[in-house]
């Protein structure tokens, strides 16, 4: 494994925790490092505790990892209750003036910065945050030079002046450090890469305009309000129109009305507002009208806690609005895959008209990842299907909207094209869009609509890959997991490897299709199987059980808010080998 | 997108005929309000595909399926915000909403306050017959107080909202009612709704003749009087709307209450959409801008 250097910076929530961040990520990113970055906070606009970790390396970081490096309290609560985290090697820089280190592990280094002398507080109210960023850096082994950038960038906007004060401090602090403190044991390394760093909402954002989005609307809920951001922000330079509705179920209905209007539409929300939107989602699929919903999920049930993360949505998508009727489901693995998705879901959504729904969590929609700036495409393919815009040739009457298929997909006329006016029905309907669900009902027609639009599954299952197992085919333990948790299993198996133990890793993408008889086939020769998910009841192991009978050995679960750690997978699988337990519910040592 | 065909001939009622007959019920107000609607698009001479008649779900919101024009009918309450995505997307469109006032005002009625405020350049027609219909016969939004339904055997103990009131108050830029009863005023009306640029309230008596034996045609029908009679009546004059919108009793007015033409539609206020629809734009944005997205995150 590729040594990785971790910051955790902490304070109460207006004490400007997010600035050191965004300033460390972009020195990290323009040294060509990797980053990952996690803010664990809670639903208030001042106070309470926000702790943000930022992690860098030179090689892909995937998760928040397992240890701190170096910890910047920005109050004495953050000092009491991540110190114990610092391990040896491990420096805490803090304001002397206010905070007092506690108990502490050996060989860590307490950085005391007499910030009164350094800076004037009167001045700077958050000069303890630049002078800490200074002496971080300093003791890291990063020139000032790129500080002094950053800082000019961050005041851009501002006097001159402004920045010249703030860089003043950030000297101090970087000056004072140099002279007084030990560096780290080696520098930040550098490489010539340069990377892209972006939220998972961002990169849904982004995916989305790049798949072609011309219609985003949305309510505002954490952890999705991020997508609505970028949009309200970049929609008019774009040419996308974005709209803020009364509510999710007006929300999904009008990126319905614009889909039908002829455009990719798509919104996004969390857990509560999906709830809202599925009696949409089964308009979506009946009058044949793709659309894509994105959920970024948050703890539930209810309002649940709105700022923690959680995969606990997948029944709710598998069994979203009544009846039955064709989806896809899928849920992104990383940040970067939060944008290569988009355009993929929505090729399929387009080419078989149906509702696609895009199963994101917390932890990628707000959190931050390095990613090659080569992957944002933003000219990827595009296959809008068989859509009718414009005559050719049809008599007029003589068009079916649902025309029975045997791909079940039919031809899509948009309003406004001369010759093929039609209704498009919420009811069951002929292939002509004619009622059959009120007058005289029509038991053959239904049947023949219902198997119609069902076909379409055989079609999406085809477009759709099914998963790939990872690592080593021989290997001690199977872990199989499904979307976000991607990266951390990934770790998880690196670090059981160093313990002689070899794992490979079943990471599910598409959740419908699931391609049930290959995920079989996957795990027939497994000697023992290990489902790794963010929930309380196995939702992942009770669909794979649902579709393929396939029961695990074992479960790791967590439903605490916090996303998993490398080391919480490692252990729980040492347990399961040892027979200790098949249900591990590792717990969180960091206290947030 | 679609270029406009111009008819050879005129257009008449009987092109605007859809492919089904009406399944209401023999004497139903909604075949007045049909008649009304297809009436005012022959004067107006709109193409039908150039048309888009959007509905939710009860018995007038059947209508899309009895009118020859591009229709959605979509679920129930939720008409209003898919027209408005659809009117968004394509503002070439004309677009119609219909539906009843269990749809509109009961479970629609978060989004009829907010389709308002937002001037969304739709017609949106409430066929308003006081009663739940298509679930055979429970008080609406509408019933009077002490209405006898079946879900209110002994009386209805709660009163009604009152349609041209909520609209104006919500900023309605035009707000009319008409009666299924008298369709040349019913036709002017719809179609003055149609030619304002804006969105346009239209709360039309549609008497229900199976379930509601209080309102029906014979009640209105020596009831209501036309605003449009008064002279001194100005529907430039919110407050005198706002004074007439709740009289009920031996007189109730109908016309034209209010209409104000000084305020941008939606479509008009939109960047994005000046002079072009959505489908207009590429479908992959223009590679400077996408660069520059990208730069933002280095």
């Amino acid at each position: 494994m590729s040594p990785t250097f971790s910051i955790g910076i902490g304070g109460a929530a207006g004490q400007g925790v997010a600035t050191p961040g965004d300033i460390f990520a972009k020195i990290f990113s323009r040294r060509g490092l990797h980053l990952n970055a996690y803010n664990a906070y809670q639903s208030i606009i001042r106070g309470g505790h926000t702790f943000l970790i930022i992690r860098t390396g030179p090689e892909p970081v995937t998760n928040m990892g397992d240890t701190l490096e170096l910890l910047i309290p920005l109050n004495q609560d953050t000092m009491d209750r991540h110190l114990s985290l610092l391990g040896a090697g491990g420096a805490c820089i803090y304001n002397a003036d206010s905070i007092k280190p506690g108990e502490h592990g050996d060989g860590v280094q307490l950085c005391g910065l007499p910030v009164s002398t350094l800076a004037d507080i009167t001045k700077n109210k958050v000069a303890q945050n630049t002078l800490a960023i200074g002496a971080a850096l300093s003791m890291m082994g990063v020139g000032f030079q790129s500080l002094e950038e950053v800082i000019r960038e961050q005041f851009g906007k501002k006097a001159a002046s402004v920045a010249d004060e703030n860089i003043a401090v950030a000297r101090a602090g970087y000056d004072y450090a140099t002279q007084n403190f030990r560096p780290f044991a080696s520098a930040l390394p550098m490489t010539d890469n340069k990377y892209a760093v972006l939220s998972g909402n961002t990169a849904l954002a982004m995916g989305g305009a790049a798949a072609g989005v011309k219609f985003y609307c949305a309510y505002p809920m954490s952890p999705s309000t991020g997508v609505l951001h970028w949009f309200a922000a970049n929609g008019r330079k774009a040419g996308i129109m974005v709209r803020q509705v009364e509510d999710e179920i007006g929300v999904v209905n009008m990126a319905i009305g614009a889909a039908q209007a002829g455009v990719r539409a798509m919104c996004a929300t969390s857990g509560g507002g999906f709830a809202l939107m599925s009696e949409a989602l089964g308009l979506s699929a009946m009058a044949e009208i793709p659309v894509v919903v994105i959920d970024c999920q948050r703890a539930g049930p209810s309002t649940g806690v709105p700022t923690k993360t959680e995969q606990g949505d997948l029944w709710q998508m598998l069994g979203a609005a009544f009846g039955d009727y064709p989806r896809v489901i899928a849920a992104p693995l990383d940040i970067g895959d939060c944008f290569t998705l988009m355009a993929e879901i929505w090729n399929i959504v387009d080419k078989f008209q149906v509702p696609g729904l895009v199963l994101c969590d917390l932890l990628l929609s707000e959190g931050r990842l390095s990613v090659d700036p080569k992957i944002l495409d933003f000219a990827p393919h595009v296959d809008r299907g068989e859509m009718i815009t414009a005559p050719n040739g049809h008599s007029e009457g003589g068009y079916k909207r649902y025309l029975i298929t045997e791909s079940g997909v039919s031809p899509r006329a948009i309003p406004g094209v001369p010759g093929y006016t039609h209704v498009v029905a919420s009811d069951e309907h002929d292939e002509d869009g004619v009622l059959i669900s009120d007058m005289y009902t029509n038991h053959a027609k239904r049947r023949a609509m219902m198997e119609k639009r069902m076909r379409k599954e055989q079609g999406i299952a085809a477009a759709v890959p099914p998963p790939v197992l990872q690592g080593p085919k021989d290997a001690d333990v199977t872990l199989i997991g499904w979307g976000s948790t991607q990266g951390v299993i990934e770790e998880a198996r690196a670090q059981l490897a160093e313990q002689g133990i070899t794992a490979n890793q079943l990471q599910i993408r598409w959740l419908v299709p699931l391609h049930g008889d290959a995920i079989l086939d996957q795990l027939r020769n497994a000697k023992r199987t290990i489902i790794v998910e963010n929930n309380f009841s196995g939702q992942f192991a009770r669909y794979l059980r649902s579709e393929t009978s396939f029961v695990a050995d074992g479960h790791i679960r967590k439903y605490d808010g916090e996303p998993f750690m490398p080391h919480h997978i490692v252990e729980a699988v040492r347990a399961q080998l040892a027979g200790d337990t098949t249900l591990s519910v590792p717990a969180h040592e960091i206290m947030v | 997108m679609a270029t406009i065909v111009e008819s050879p001939k005129p257009l008449t009622q009987a092109d605007f005929k859809g492919r089904v007959d009406p399944d209401w019920c023999p004497g139903c107000g909604d075949f007045g309000v049909l008649a009304a609607v297809q009436k005012a698009l022959v004067e107006l001479q709109i193409p039908n595909h150039m048309i888009c008649t959007i509905s939710g779900i009860g018995c007038s919101s059947n209508f899309p399926g009895f009118i020859e024009t591009y229709g959605m009918h979509t679920l129930h309450g939720r008409a209003l915000p898919v027209a408005t995505g659809v009117k968004m997307a394509n503002p070439d469109l004309t677009v119609l909403v219909t539906g009843g006032d269990g749809d509109g005002l009961g479970i629609g009625g978060n989004h009829l306050t907010h389709t308002i405020r937002r001037n969304v350049d739709l017609t949106y027609i409430i066929m308003d017959n006081q009663i739940y219909g298509l679930t055979t016969g429970q008080t609406s939004p509408t019933s009077r107080l002490g209405m006898k339904t079946k879900s209110t055997p002994f009386g209805s103990i709660e009163g009604p909202l009152y349609p041209i009131t909520m609209a104006l108050a919500a900023g309605a830029t035009f707000v009319a009612r008409g009666f299924s009863g008298d369709q040349k005023h019913l036709t002017d009306l719809i179609r003055q709704a149609i030619q304002h640029k804006g969105f346009s309230f239209l709360d039309v008596f549609s008497p229900c003749v199976t379930y509601n034996k209080d309102n029906t045609f014979q009640w209105f029908r020596p009831r209501v009087k036309k605003l449009e009679d008064d002279a001194a009546y100005d529907s430039t004059d919110w407050l005198a709307a706002m004074e007439k919108s709740t009289i009920w009793g031996e007189e109730i007015p109908i016309g034209k209450f209010f209409e104000r033409t000084d305020l941008p539609s939606l479509d008009q206020a939109e960047p994005v959409t000046q002079g072009r629809t959505m489908l207009s734009y590429p479908i992959h944005i223009d590679a400077a801008v996408a660069k520059g997205f990208i730069d933002e995150l280095m």
